[in-house]
């Protein structure tokens, strides 16, 4: 050849069809009768989360039903997508409280700063991930919605516990 | 010889049914077969879907009633489908394609042998839908028939993938007919005769012919490949290269029919298989189902005798599409040409003389040292396919030598077109 191919004469192991044909048929076969099936069934089974997921938020509510959030306005500050619209409020004894409490999750970028500065642990990133919707309006969640989650919460890095043992 | 005839006088039917008995029976028959050839066609296509996900570690289809109702649901979603038809396709050929395609796998049913006939009182019924005397050069005849189905869809789509698809299929269908045709004139030469119960019969009472001839079953086998387009020879469809090839432009229940069509030719080709090298019917080791009287019993077993050949070779032909890759054009071309018809025209030519010199020893047709001398033909020339021919240039890979003389053809058939590299003039 004037390409100047370097052609290599190989042993017939190597070059015959019919035996790469049969061994892969064996392969095949042996696959098909002991299958090593590593599909998880979706809607049915589920693989477990890390503990550490940061996925759509919750509100933690105190014992009589109300948010813990006292509007002290750090989460939306300290948001770097800027997706946390608040506008507190106060009732007659003093005590501050979301009027709006808004996060839009398209625009959420699950960072989990929130939770990390949050002084009262309400608001928190979940260890939940099934958040379609049919609208993008949908993705807005209000106080209410944030509040009724149930998922649980993430739990966020610990410096005494690096790896999360 | 004369022991064998004998014996075949007995299995021919004695007391021909009446006409008005024959016509209800082939109308049970006829409604019988379509119904269970559709519904296993049917199941087939679940069953492909499962295999295929057992070889590669999937689960396979388990939603649609743990999997069994899929066929159904692919049913009627084909059903509902919209109708697409390209803006420049010629319609009329548009809409006959697959029906062309369709057609000629349900007709070559008509001559297979199913069962051994069946006494019942009012004459034996065979157990075939068209006992004909031609059954083997009707089957040719058709085969050839199917690719009409396939080359019309790919040139009235007006596509230029369904037009490639459609011209790799008919060079395929028309190269490996020959090798498909050539391999069974050795049957034909055992038989000595055409009809497919006869060669049935020939198989029950002598050796199936899988034993007398290997070489053939080996050349059908892959021409019945290379026929049914299906993997390693799916090039008329090669989804990477021309998207689904003839039937890119077909939606819904036109799809579906070519879906339906290619199933049919496997389930089709595996049959022949089965009846042609496999004994058909016939049960292994004994003669008592070849013989009167034909009870319903005998029917039946040799029914379930023949479905579980059939099946095994359809499963054969899953199982070589989930381990096989696609062959090149020129590979695939080659093996058809170079290799397949070239050995089945020696192989009639060794046949042939192999049972002229052992009649002359004076051999009985079905007697021991008759078929043991075939054997050695086959053992042989297995042998020298398998360690002598098969090195690589059997189909050439990538890698393999191109031989100096071909490739001084190729330099000579390309050199004048080749653009020249710089302009000739200043201009």
């Amino acid at each position: 050849m004037s390409i100047g191919v370097k052609v290599v004469e190989r042993p017939i192991e190597q070059v015959s069809y019919v035996r790469a044909t049969l061994k892969g048929l064996t392969h095949t076969l042996k696959h098909m009768l002991n299958p090593e099936k590593v599909t998880t069934q979706y809607p049915e089974e589920k693989e477990s989360i890390s503990k550490r997921w940061r996925g759509t938020h919750r509100m933690l509510t105190t014992e009589d039903g109300k948010a813990k959030c006292v509007g002290c306005g750090l989460c939306p500050s300290v948001c770097p997508a800027n997706c946390i619209k608040l506008v507190p409020g106060e009732d007659e004894q003093g005590n501050r409280y979301p009027l709006v409490f808004e996060i839009d999750e398209f625009r959420c970028i699950f960072c989990g700063y929130c939770q990390e500065v949050c002084p009262e642990e309400a608001i928190h990133v979940g260890r939940h991930y099934e958040n379609a919707e049919y609208s993008r309006e949908g993705f807005v969640y209000d106080l209410e919605r944030l509040m009724a989650q149930t998922h649980p919460v993430c739990e966020m890095w610990d410096p005494a516990d690096p790896k999360g043992e | 010889m004369n022991h064998a005839l004998a014996l075949l006088q007995i299995v021919t039917p004695t007391s021909e049914p009446s006409f008005l008995v024959w016509i209800i029976f082939t109308a049970v028959k006829l409604l019988a077969v379509f119904t269970v050839y559709m519904l296993g066609v049917a199941l087939l296509t679940l069953a492909e879907r499962k295999i295929s996900a057992w070889m590669q570690d999937r689960h396979g289809p388990n939603r649609v009633g743990k999997g069994w109702l899929q066929p159904v649901a692919d049913g009627v979603k084909n059903f509902v489908k919209e109708e697409t038809y390209p803006a420049a396709a010629n319609l009329p050929l548009f809409i006959l394609a697959p029906v062309l395609s369709f057609i000629p796998a349900l007709i070559t049913w008509a001559v297979i042998p199913f069962a051994s006939p069946w006494g019942s009182r009012w004459g034996v019924i065979e157990m075939v839908l068209a006992p004909m005397p031609v059954g083997f050069l009707f089957i040719l005849a058709i085969s050839s028939v199917g690719v009409y189905g396939i080359v019309i869809a790919g040139w009235s789509s007006n596509n230029k993938y369904a037009l490639l698809g459609g011209l790799r299929s008919s060079a395929q269908m028309i190269s490996y007919e020959i090798a498909m045709g050539m391999s069974t004139i050795p049957v034909l030469l055992l038989a000595g005769n055409v009809s497919m119960s006869k060669i049935i019969n020939q198989q029950a009472f002598e050796t199936w012919n899988v034993l007398n001839l290997t070489v053939a079953f080996i050349i059908f086998m892959i021409a019945a490949f290379a026929e049914t387009n299906r993997l390693p020879f799916d090039l008329p469809e090669a989804e990477s290269e021309l998207i689904t090839g003839y039937h890119t432009e077909y939606s819904a229940m036109k799809f579906s029919m070519f879906f339906i069509a290619e199933y049919a030719n496997m389930v089709t080709a595996s049959a022949l298989m089965a009846t042609l090298f496999f004994g058909g019917w016939d049960i292994p080791f004994t003669l008592w189902d070849n013989l009167a009287p034909h009870t319903g019993l005998k029917t039946l077993l040799t029914l379930g005798s023949f479905a579980t050949k059939t099946l095994f070779f359809v499963f054969f032909f899953m199982w070589i599409r989930w381990t096989l890759p696609r062959f090149r054009y020129d590979q695939l071309m080659s093996l058809g040409w170079k290799l397949l018809l070239p050995l089945s025209l020696g192989y009639i030519v060794a046949v042939a003389s192999v049972v002229v010199m052992l009649d002359a020893m004076g051999f009985e047709r079905g007697s021991f040292p008759f078929h043991l001398g075939l054997v050695l033909l086959n053992v042989a020339a297995v042998v020298i396919l398998f360690n002598i021919i098969d090195r690589g240039r059997l189909i050439s890979p990538a890698y393999s030598r191109l031989n100096r003389r071909d490739l001084e053809k190729l330099r000579a058939v390309s050199a004048p077109h080749r653009a020249p590299l710089l302009p000739e003039s200043g201009d």
